[in-house]
């Protein structure tokens, strides 16, 4: 039995990986056409010159960024106070802003943005983009940051306010530096997140703040393309590594 | 105390009552009154929007959806039990197994549809690989149909079905299983009225976790079904973008978020705490 089970996760292993392995394979290939000529490095020289790609690459840095480090202060303060007393109303938000499909979330946010434009002299841009994605991935740090505070003894904080430290200055200097790996982690999570997001993006965005996900998605809708195969490549290369980083900073 | 407490919560409170609470108001409200004149919303009320639902043209997309969601369930907890059996029981290599069922799930999930696309089109691998062997003539139509969009749901919703039940599968008491084979059990007997049994909540959890985002899909029913498998978020997004009848998109996501919210809350409630 267990041979046969090795076997069988070999094979669900290869669903999982094989489709982008061969996606990379293809992205290094001279022809445009689903036949092997040789290796060649054209797609990506293409994808460097394509001014759609770079600029929404840009947009989507600047997001990511700045919405990373926000929802990580954010999220790390509220981690840390519902470690200090539970509260089911800050959990309850949190926790329904995890489970809402992306689809509603989008137009919820799409419906209370354009409400909103009634009264303020605001427009669909990078700004909202940048609410919308702190908006989603605080949870993502909370989980994160909360499963790190449950192992911390609340005795070392209380030792240091003992010894004389304010209450915030025993957070600044005790809790928060046992947190770092835990906080680190979480904003990998959460510019992995929103560098990746399509579905709520593409709802509050403005007509000046495509994304790459954007542009993505409207190339992969008009159908497969060689530059599209190097771009795919290179954002799962970028990300992986993240990805892999983090979860190394978790364990940590 | 209490006070810097209540001032680390206020940032995230303030911010999900802004961007979560008054957003649900909003879409509630909408979801009740009639479809402007130019997009936008305007008086009467009405409940019109929510009776549309059951008309047989928006059934036919419910129905869609929820078999395959249904469908994608069943196939990644079939698929995903025994992937969860082999990391539990493979010892100190665990985290490595663990970490590329996790790794796929965090690179970009548009990414890895455009990946099938690439597999699945006419001139596809598959088709072209599929063709020089010479064991079909005209490519398969693998793409745009109701089976590539199960396929991109399974592919993309696997490792929510794995995780839950390698979780409770890691938790399980290991000398319940070696009683069970002392006393003469064969291992599929072993695996089928002890393991299974007491894994009951982990595959709970997981059909609920798979079901949901399924349900909900949105970019793997527009990239892998093209313009015929419309699911309830592509008529969701529709009403939101070209149809411009607000009333009835929100009425569709009001439905959606019950439903979705419910279900989480079932996992929730048996212990399969997120936060």
């Amino acid at each position: 039995m267990k041979r046969g089970l090795a076997v069988y996760a070999v094979a669900i292993y290869a669903f999982l990986h094989l489709p982008l392995l061969i996606l990379a394979i293809f992205s290094v290939n001279a022809s445009r056409f689903t036949a092997w000529q040789g290796f060649s490095l054209q797609w990506y020289a293409a994808m460097l010159a394509d001014r759609d790609l770079l600029e929404s690459a840009g947009n989507s840095l600047a997001i990511a960024v700045a919405s990373t480090a926000l929802s990580t202060v954010i999220g790390t303060l509220a981690a840390y106070s519902l470690w200090k007393r539970a509260s089911n109303w800050l959990a309850g938000g949190l926790y329904l802003s995890l489970v809402t499909p992306e689809i509603v979330t989008g137009v919820s946010l799409l419906a209370l943005f354009q409400w909103a434009f009634r009264y303020v002299d605001f427009r669909l841009g990078m700004h909202t983009v940048i609410l919308a994605h702190v908006s989603f991935s605080i949870a993502y740090v909370v989980v994160v940051v909360l499963a790190r505070l449950r192992g911390f003894d609340p005795a070392l904080e209380e030792a240091a306010q003992d010894l004389g430290a304010t209450e915030f200055a025993a957070f600044r200097r005790v809790t928060l530096p046992y947190l770092a790996p835990a906080i680190a982690a979480a904003a990998m999570l959460a510019f992995t997140i929103s560098i990746d997001d399509y579905v709520i993006t593409s709802l509050v965005a403005g007509v000046d703040s495509q994304t790459l996900p954007m542009v993505i998605y409207a190339m992969a809708r008009r159908g497969v393309s060689p530059v599209l195969n190097a771009v795919s490549t290179t954002i799962v290369v970028l990300l992986g590594t993240l990805v892999l980083l983090s979860e190394r900073l978790r364990r940590a | 105390m209490t006070r810097l407490r209540n001032l680390f919560a206020a940032p995230a409170a303030a911010l999900m009552l802004v961007t979560i609470g008054v957003p649900a108001g909003i879409v509630c409200v909408y979801s009740v009154l009639s479809r402007g004149a130019y997009g936008g919303v305007e008086l009467p009320w009405t409940l019109e929007n929510y009776s549309r639902l059951i008309d047989p043209l928006y059934g036919g997309i419910l129905v869609r959806s929820l078999a395959l969601a249904a469908a994608a369930t069943v196939i990644c907890i079939l698929l995903g039990f025994p992937l969860a059996l082999f990391i539990a029981q493979s010892g100190t290599r665990k985290n490595l197994y663990l970490s590329l069922v996790i790794l796929p799930f965090w690179t970009s999930f548009l990414i890895r549809l455009y990946a099938w696309m690439f597999l699945l089109r006419d001139t596809g691998l598959i088709n072209t690989v599929l063709q020089s062997l010479g064991l079909i003539r005209q490519p398969l139509p693998l793409l745009y149909n109701n089976g590539a969009v199960l396929l991109g749901l399974v592919y993309g919703f696997l490792p929510f079905a794995v995780l839950p039940i390698y979780a409770t599968l890691e938790r399980l008491d290991k000398s319940l299983l070696e009683a069970a084979a002392d006393l003469g059990a064969r291992p599929i007997a072993v695996l089928t009225r002890v393991t299974l049994p007491l894994c009951a909540p982990g595959i709970g959890a997981a059909a609920i976790l798979v079901f949901v985002p399924c349900l909900g899909t949105y970019i793997t029913s527009d990239l892998l079904g093209g313009s015929k498998t419309i699911l309830i978020g592509n008529l969701v997004q529709n009403q939101f973008s070209t149809a411009r009848d607000w009333p009835f998109g929100a009425a569709v996501s009001i439905v959606l978020m019950i439903v979705a919210v419910l279900l989480m809350f079932t996992v929730r409630r048996r212990g399969e705490e997120l936060l």
